[in-house]
């Protein structure tokens, strides 16, 4: 609301204001504003409309809303009268129904009562916003308001505005406007100036003498200035470094093409073109590189030959550990090793007394008390074994179960097959893995000592869970004992089945006695079908009524076990038997399903709940070779057959006479060993010379050696290269043959220890750690280690070694073929000279001449003609 | 289409050969016989090779044009021959 100063009396102009009451206040608020008429109202019209002061209107209650039809009313009857007559024109004006008559009981604006002109004035001030409500709404608005930006208020003087009118220079009065005219035809009229002397004249100038002003002397003393403040004003200016935005990393996905586009693409006939085109050029450089490696190496590739010559000259045997037993190994020997097949470092020796059979017999009483041992030795004790497994007697051979390392199978000196199982001490050889770990495990030990039991120090003692049947076992000492693979089991007459378990179950013995056995570890097939029920009722409850030896997994062997099936050896030209020292079968691993998924199984097998399954239910395989090589006592070499044949008169089973037999050796075989790296070449070590075979080759070894100084004992095939072999003597020596190198003598001979040798067996460590463990015949275990010549090989050594043996194949075919062809000319020869002596006494002594006389004629009669021919001779 | 399969076909079936790609111009591989991860791979290497190459022969003399591209490595050899809107990669190990 701007408020309107009345000027001073002297203005002209102004809004004609009927202030009656002469309101002669200046101050500030004393004008009203223009929605308002303040007016007096007459006690006559106040009775009119009953709004009389102090009755109807009060101080609390100044509003009252009269009719404006009742004010034009009161105008029209009243006329100039009516108090009403300096609002006509507003009334008359105003566009609603009722106008508001406010009793201004403090004569705020001037009079007693006062008409509001305007419809929106009535309102606010007959309906204020609730001043409460509004501050809540405020308030709340202020909440929301705080975030924004401040509005800008109207300015609100107090007081500052009335200093700066007073400075402003403002027009007092109105500007005065003189008008001065001339006549037109006066101007531009010629001119004529004369000159006139200004002394003559007096009043012909006015002169305008300068005089000093005072007002410009006057030194101003006090002044007055209009200042304005301002805040602070700061001018600052700053370079900055642009920076700019630089990858750090990306992320990205390659763009693919989908389905439909690429097939798209691969309809069209650009792309045929451009693969025809292109095809030809294509074939030409794949054909390059198919006829010839350009780019090989061949002077590179050449020296990795040769490297085996210059380059290590380390050849030997190295000594890596020996084990001795000092309790245990006092007096005997050592007559079969085997290296544990899954935990590295454990090595179990046959430890046997070192007697002959006499002093055997003789000692028999002590050897009782004496108990015979296999111990388990690792490389981190070298001083005691870690485990030692009972044995009812002396055992010559034992295995691994190769399906499941905790089972153990030996072939003792009665004739009895022995198993264990050392799943108990399973933790305790594998706590005490590869060497190093020796001397911190004593440490610990020490230090338990006092809290522990004595426990931990003891080599614990396992006893066999089953043995077989004295009487149905072998009856001569177990030489050989070998698993069956776990691809097939054999039945009763000797018909390769297929296994469904999974896990080798059969085992294979041979002993002196001329006999082959086959054992297996199920609980057997009852055979006699009466007793069928009961029996089989019987067979299960056993395993329950178990009272102690809860672990053991073979209490249905135990002392009961017999012999699956027994294969005799019967001589092919003379009747008797062979008797057999040592065999080896064929490795057949056929790719049955059932093998491949319980090979993934890893929980041991309960074996009191295997049977025997009938032969019928299972499969018969028929790609099993059944046959196999034995070498014999007296150093023979037979292959024979395994499978039962049938008599067909008395249709009995027996087993078939060998199909060939060979006399190579003279001594004992005791060495019957399969390349790893060929299935069909077998070594044979036996008296003092050994010799190779390659099977299916009937007509003799491939490989003979020369007769030797002293004996052959053992043998093995080295595991790493395919033509090195290790030969054990009999004065401790190791000869290693490598037959790519030399094959008329070993390649080394190395000196290992002073008695003679009874076992080799190699085992691969890892592929830069080949280890060979030696047993001798004073019960010392030695392991050597391999060096680098002899355990890696050249790439196609075994391409050449296989090259070699055909080779020999054929010169032994040829061999004898030569030898059939000098047979025959031999018999030829032989029949003319025959010929020849026979028909000699015939003739006499004229007859003689005569046939000499005749002959000279004949030859007489023949030169002539030549000579004729020839045209030397003339005709006579 | 099927003379397209046929000729890859024979090419793919030489002795050696492990992979065969198409590429379009960009770069996308379009048939492969390799699996997806190691062809995008070499689609987008040899890719960029090829380009480089060609500019190399084409900076030299401008009016010459690469035609094959042969990566002979200690492992395998990559021949890879380019076109205006395709690639063919083939990847062979050389005779043992």
């Amino acid at each position: 609301m701007a408020s309107k100063r009345p000027k001073s009396t002297a203005s002209n102009k102004g809004k004609e204001k009927k202030n009656n009451a002469a309101s002669p206040i200046e101050s500030v608020g004393s004008a009203h504003p223009d929605n308002i008429f303040p007016m007096v109202l007459t006690s006559a019209t106040q009775e009119l409309f009953g709004c009389r002061a102090d009755e109807d209107v009060t101080g609390d209650n100044p509003y009252k809303l009269l009719r404006r039809e009742d004010i034009v009313q009161d105008m029209k009857t009243r006329a100039a009268v009516s108090d009403f007559s300096p609002v006509k024109q507003a009334v008359l004006d105003y566009p609603g129904e009722e106008m508001l008559l406010v009793f201004d009981r403090d004569f705020t604006y001037g009079q007693s009562f006062y008409l509001v002109l305007t419809v929106d004035a009535m309102e606010r001030m007959l309906r204020p916003p609730e001043p409460e409500t509004e501050e809540a709404q405020e308030d709340e608005s202020e909440d929301m308001l705080m975030p924004t930006t401040p509005v800008p208020q109207p300015w609100v003087p107090l007081g500052s505005d009335k200093e700066i009118e007073d400075e402003i220079y403002r027009d007092s009065r109105p500007r005065l406007k003189y008008r001065i005219s001339r006549l037109r035809r006066e101007f531009g009229a010629p001119v004529v100036f004369s000159d006139r002397s200004a002394a003559e004249t007096k009043d012909a100038f006015m002169e305008c003498a300068s005089y000093e002003d005072k007002s410009f002397s006057l030194r101003e003393m006090e002044g007055s200035r209009g200042v304005q403040a301002i805040p602070d004003v700061k001018a600052a200016s700053t370079q900055t470094k642009w920076t700019y935005p630089k990858n750090m990393c990306t992320q990205y996905e390659p763009r693919q093409l989908s389905e439909k586009e690429k097939n798209k693409c691969l309809q069209s006939k650009k792309l045929k073109n451009f693969v025809q085109s292109v095809a030809i050029r294509f074939e030409l450089a794949i054909q390059q590189n198919e006829i010839m490696d350009v780019f090989f190496n061949d002077w590179a590739s050449l020296s990795e030959e040769d490297g085996a010559f210059g380059g290590k000259a380390d050849t030997h045997l190295k000594e890596y550990q020996s084990f001795t037993d000092l309790h245990h190994s006092r007096e005997k020997t050592i007559s079969h090793i085997n290296w544990h097949p899954t935990i590295t470092g454990v090595i179990a020796v046959a430890m046997t007394e070192r007697l002959s059979f006499e002093e055997r017999i003789c000692g028999a009483t002590k050897l009782v008390l004496n108990p015979s041992l296999i111990l388990f030795w690792s490389f981190s004790d070298p001083i005691n074994p870690q485990l030692m497994l009972e044995c009812p007697d002396d055992v010559l051979s034992f295995e691994f179960c190769p399906s499941d390392p905790n089972i153990i199978v030996g072939g003792c000196m009665n004739g009895q097959v022995v198993l264990w199982d050392i799943s108990a001490h399973v933790d305790r050889l594998q706590g005490t893995r590869s060497g190093g770990g020796g001397k911190n495990m004593a440490n610990d030990t020490a230090a338990y000592q006092g809290f522990e039991s004595k426990h931990e120090n003891e080599t614990p003692v396992v006893r066999y869970c089953a043995v077989s049947g004295i009487d149905s076992g072998h009856k001569a000492p177990i030489t050989d004992i070998q698993w069956l693979p776990e691809s097939f089991e054999v039945s009763r007459t000797g018909v390769p089945l297929e296994n469904k378990t999974g896990i080798c179950v059969q085992i294979v013995t041979c002993a002196p006695d001329c006999s082959v056995m086959i054992w297996d570890i199920r609980v057997p097939r009852v055979a006699t079908h009466s007793l069928g029920e009961e029996r089989k009722q019987k067979m299960e409850d056993r395993p329950l009524n178990n009272p102690h030896c809860a672990a053991n997994p073979f209490k249905h062997l135990d002392l009961s076990w017999k012999p699956l099936m027994k294969v005799s050896l019967p001589k092919i030209d003379t009747s008797g038997e062979y008797s057999p020292y040592k065999f080896c079968m064929r490795h057949n691993r056929s790719d049955s399903q059932v093998a491949t998924v319980h090979s993934e199984r890893s929980e041991v097998p309960d074996y009191s709940l295997l049977r025997v399954p009938s032969a019928k239910q299972l499969k018969t395989m028929e790609d099993i070779c059944t046959k196999f090589y034995v070498g014999t006592e007296d150093g023979e070499m037979v292959y024979t057959d395994w499978k039962m044949e049938k008599d067909n008169e008395s249709g009995k089973l027996f087993s078939p006479k060998p199909s060939h037999r060979y006399i190579v050796h003279d001594g004992t075989v005791n060495t019957v060993c399969r390349s790893p790296f060929f299935e069909d070449i077998i070594l044979t070590v036996g008296g003092w010379r050994f010799a190779i075979w390659k099977e299916g080759v009937m007509n003799g070894p491939i490989f003979l050696s020369q007769y030797s100084q002293t004996r052959c004992t053992t043998g093995c095939w080295s595991g790493s290269r395919p033509g090195v072999f290790f030969i054990g003597k009999e004065d401790g020596n190791i000869e290693v043959w490598d037959i790519l190198e030399k094959t008329h003598e070993p390649s080394q001979v190395q000196t290992i220890t002073t008695a003679r040798i009874t076992s080799i067996k190699p085992w691969i460590v890892s592929s830069k750690q080949h280890l060979l463990a030696i047993s001798d015949h004073c019960g010392t275990l030695h392991i050597l280690e391999i060096p680098w010549t002899l355990r890696s090989h050249s790439g196609n050594e075994k391409q050449s070694i296989s090259k070699y043996f055909d080779k020999e194949v054929e010169r032994l075919i040829y061999f004898e073929k030569r030898q059939e062809m000098r047979e025959k000319e031999k018999k030829d020869k032989e029949a003319e000279e025959q010929r020849l002596k026979t028909q000699l006494p015939d003739k006499s002594m004229e007859q003689i001449e005569e046939e000499a006389h005749r002959e000279y004629k004949d030859y007489l009669a023949m030169e002539k003609v030549i000579l004729k021919d020839m045209g030397l001779l003339e005709d006579m | 289409m099927a003379e397209v399969e046929e000729t890859l076909k024979r090419i793919q079936t030489h002795k050696g050969v492990i992979g065969t790609i198409v590429v379009n111009a960009e770069g996308i591989p379009i048939r492969t016989t390799l699996d997806n991860s190691t062809t995008v791979q070499y689609a987008g290497l040899l890719h960029q090779l090829t380009i480089k190459a060609r500019s190399t022969v084409r900076d030299i003399d401008p009016q010459n044009d690469l035609t094959f591209l042969r990566i002979r490595s200690k492992k395998h050899e990559i021949m890879v021959a380019p076109d205006k809107e395709y690639l063919l990669i083939v990847i062979q190990n050389p005779s043992e």
